[in-house]
């Protein structure tokens, strides 16, 4: 099947319309929509308080949106119990959240903590589980002899590294990524970043990743949103968008990276 | 005697109502931790206050009362527990597991196999099996709703990567009904097979906590465990030094300052009964050894 045809047969995985949400008189989102296709990156840039973590919450279900669909591939999220919900967001989608605390068992070894999706869905198999620990702390360039540690004796980076590992040893669709990389410093970015793009090609997920970094977007996204105030400002390709920002707020977001 | 001052069991006839109903929910939802108003008792928590109002509200003046603690019957704990019903409800009181109609324990089943018509009930100090995993009671609630468990496994994960097996010894999650996990209270693992089809009722209380659970009669418990790490129920590896028993639940007593030391069965009912039938174990005073 040639590429073409695949764009053209293959239905979103993830829809959005009209996506709302208000703090009070304040918007946090407003009429955001968007579709994402299979093994897509789509990268939400703006500055602080654009509405971008919002989204991504509404988006993941943390919060609930005041306006808007949300179709998980054709069914609508939104209308979902909270039980199916919850299997969800342990089966089919994952959450890295941008400090490694938040998403991680600090308590529980690195192997505790990468099986515990496993066990939540059915595994009960002491072996099975710890085999694919040990393939997933090897695929995000965790030693294997550190599967017994905690994370607390973890590195920032290494923490993260584990957070993703957690996070997609069940195969899950689509990925929701909070800043991933923030907090780390350049050269753990570097290979934070390598790691995550290498992971994405190869299992052909579905990425929504909300940054400020722009050089996080241009390596790993695909498309690109940004948002200001609340509203999306501008969306494209996201070699197009950088190159070629035709919204003000996008131009002035572009000029202001620093150039070393 | 009764002391006039107290109604019969002390607790008056409003609350031992309000108990019943939390009773006969839990029975009716095996293995849910029903809330009740639980009530100061002349005891502080810790002390089986949660026990204590379970077996207040289930006496009636015909009823033959068994107390242990850790198994046994002489123990400060038994033996207050036991002249506080003795003196509030002047119920006959004990020590023989088979002539018991209700029997309060703290952290044992007794070995003898207990028959229909007997209430087993149980002192919990922490019903809640996810607690230590999980500190939101809201979130706790929400698993137990949703039947999310895996996270019980993680815990068991973490004793096998920790210990190379399951180390948890007491307090051993259990699955009932293929419903609710629950926390049988901290009795040894020894014990855990003897929660599944038991013929007597076995009520749970947590006073501090104010949760009343239960196990109607011949009720489903499965412990939790790997297929590859599955559950067992062990003990000392040794028999009793007084009576000689080789399959009952054994305390380890240190005896000196040499590390001599002896093991006896934690049932103190049934060890004297054994040695009443003659049975002697490896300290018994010699002459009629019959193994």
């Amino acid at each position: 099947m040639t590429l073409m045809q695949n764009a053209i047969t293959a239905a979103p995985l993830l829809s959005v319309e009209g996506l709302t949400k208000r703090y009070g008189p304040r918007i946090g989102c407003a009429d955001v929509g968007f579709e994402l296709y299979p093994g897509e990156v789509l990268g939400i840039v703006g500055e602080s308080g654009s509405g971008k973590s919002t989204l991504l919450s509404c988006l993941a279900g943390h919060q609930r949106p005041d306006q808007g669909r949300i179709l998980f591939d054709g069914a609508d999220v939104l209308a979902f119990s909270e039980a199916e919900r919850r299997r969800l967001l342990r089966g089919d989608w994952a959450y890295v959240h941008q400090n490694p605390r938040d998403g991680l068992r600090m308590g529980v070894s690195a192997g505790g903590n990468v099986g515990e999706r496993l066990m939540a869905v059915g595994a009960r198999n002491y072996a099975a589980i710890r085999e694919s620990a040990t393939d997933w702390l090897g695929r995000v360039e965790i030693a294997a002899d550190r599967i017994d540690d905690r994370p607390s004796a973890f590195s920032g980076g290494m923490q993260q590294r584990l957070q993703i590992a957690r996070n997609l040893v069940t195969g899950p669709r689509l990925v929701f990524m909070d800043e991933p990389t923030g907090g780390l410093d350049v050269s753990v970015q570097a290979r934070l970043l390598d790691l995550l793009r290498g992971l994405v090609r190869d299992l052909g997920l579905s990425v929504v990743i909300v940054t400020h970094d722009l050089a996080v977007v241009r390596l790993l996204a695909d498309r690109l949103m940004v948002m200001k105030s609340g509203r999306v400002v501008e969306c494209g390709l996201t070699d197009q968008v950088l190159d070629d920002p035709q919204h003000a707020y996008t131009q002035l977001l572009v000029s202001s990276v620093l150039q070393v | 005697m009764t002391d006039q001052a107290y109604n019969f069991a002390y607790l008056d006839e409003q609350t031992k109502r309000m108990i019943r109903r939390a009773l006969l929910k839990a029975l009716a939802v095996p293995g849910y931790q029903v809330p009740f108003a639980s009530r100061e008792m002349p005891m502080p928590y810790g002390w089986g206050t949660g026990g204590v109002q379970v077996t207040a509200a289930c006496l009636t003046p015909d009823d033959r009362l068994k107390v242990i603690d850790q198994g046994a019957d002489d123990t400060t704990n038994a033996v207050s527990i036991r002249r506080f019903f003795q003196r509030t409800a002047g119920v006959e009181t004990t020590e023989h597991t088979a002539e018991a109609t209700v029997i309060q324990t703290r952290h044992r089943i007794p070995e003898q196999p207990l028959s229909e018509g007997q209430i087993l009930v149980y002192q919990v100090p922490i019903p809640e099996p996810l607690r230590f995993l999980e500190p939101r009671e809201t979130e706790t609630r929400k698993m137990h709703e949703l039947e999310e468990y895996g996270l019980m496994h993680v815990k068991l994960y973490e004793d096998i990567a920790r210990h190379g097996e399951i180390a948890t010894a007491y307090a051993y999650p259990v699955k009932v009904e293929g419903r609710y996990v629950m926390d049988p209270s901290p009795i040894p693992k020894f014990d855990n097979p003897k929660l599944a089809g038991n013929p007597a009722i076995q009520l749970f209380g947590a006073g501090r906590e104010a949760r009343i659970y239960a196990l109607p009669p011949y009720s489903d418990v499965v412990s939790l465990d790997f297929e590859d790490h599955p559950f067992t129920a062990s003990k000392a590896d040794h028999a009793c030094d007084l009576c000689g028993s080789a399959t009952s639940y054994l305390d380890e007593v240190i005896t000196d300052d040499r590390g001599t030391r002896m093991f006896v069965c934690s049932d103190t009912d049934f060890c004297a009964s054994r040695q009443a039938q003659g049975h002697r174990g490896r300290l018994s005073p010699q002459g009629d050894n019959k193994p």
